[in-house]
């Protein structure tokens, strides 16, 4: 099974990554677009048949290590 | 008093701090992160580096180690534990200090020294200075931006666990004083109980006039000085 995680920024903490493209989409004319976010994915492959454990068990990762709640929000997909 | 300087894979200053703690008199030794005992240490020291690569995020996988069993207990204990830059990302990932460090805010590597105004009196590493106090640090850091929830940063004002603001050479705080967008020019920032501590900037390379300042030593006398203050209450 290989599952999917997007981790972003947390709404209202500062994103420096995504307000700088943000400015330099403007700086070239695109100044419909309103905000830019950075993020980070994770691509997990993971043993097993039961979907639904594996998920579980990706959710507890996610709290543990791979995204830090204090500022980041993440969001756990299946692959394939 | 015997400080424990961890070493991580990837952490640069450990010597640079051992030499430091001993120009002041204390007997630091380094300690690998797959100790799992720090028995006979007064205090620990978390320096800065890369620790594990900064990789996922800074400080994320450098709170799981064997060492960091310890660590967490002699600060649940009252122990005096300082983290300096890496170290501050670290004690925050483990939960062991409130917030976060994200990138500077204009995405540069930030390497020069920094004014900084002393907070609160109230911490292993600001015991040794008075409130009000401007010192003058090096600031080494990509990752040094300050950030947490209002109710956080609102709670540590009010409980006087601010520690170090960035300012400018009178003192003063404003905007163009904050290097890297530390929400309230946070620079340094403590537990409720005062023992834990952690800042950016390196208060190790400032113990010397060869390196352009002496500010750093009264930060890291703050540590023992903090230690007898507790165990022998004014």
């Amino acid at each position: 099974m290989k599952f999917r995680i997007d981790i972003r920024r947390k709404e209202g903490l500062a994103d420096p990554e995504g307000m700088t493209t943000h400015k330099a989409l403007h700086n070239l004319g695109y100044t419909e677009v309103t905000a830019a976010h950075f993020g980070r994915t994770i691509y997990l492959e993971i043993e097993g048949t039961d979907a639904a454990a594996a998920a579980a068990e990706v959710e507890t990762m996610c709290r543990q290590l791979l995204a830090n709640p204090v500022i980041e929000d993440f969001e756990i997909g299946v692959v394939g | 008093m015997k400080v424990a300087v961890v070493v991580f894979p990837g952490t640069n200053c450990e010597y640079d701090v051992v030499h430091a703690l001993g120009l002041i008199g204390m007997d630091a030794e380094l300690v690998f992160h797959q100790e799992t005992k720090l028995s006979g240490f007064d205090a620990v020291v978390l320096p800065g580096g890369f620790a594990h690569g900064d990789y996922l995020r800074t400080g994320a996988i450098a709170r799981f180690p064997p060492v960091m069993g310890p660590v967490t207990a002699m600060a649940a204990a009252g122990a005096p534990v300082i983290g300096i830059c890496n170290g501050f990302q670290v004690l925050c990932e483990a939960g062991l200090l409130p917030g976060a460090l994200v990138a500077n805010r204009d995405l540069s590597f930030i390497c020069k020294p920094v004014h900084l105004r002393v907070e609160s009196a109230r911490s292993a590493l600001t015991a040794a200075v008075a409130p009000g106090a401007v010192l003058r640090i090096p600031l080494n850091s990509y990752e040094g931006n300050y950030v947490a929830t209002a109710e956080t940063v609102g709670a540590l004002e009010a409980n006087g666990q601010v520690l170090l603001r960035y300012c400018d050479g009178s003192g003063a705080v404003s905007e163009s004083a904050n290097p890297n967008g530390s929400m309230g020019n946070i620079a340094g920032i403590c537990n409720g109980a005062g023992n834990v501590a952690g800042l950016m900037p390196h208060p190790e390379r400032a113990v010397e006039a060869v390196l352009g300042s002496t500010d750093g030593i009264s930060l890291l006398q703050s540590i023992p000085m903090f230690a007898a203050l507790v165990a022998n209450p004014r």
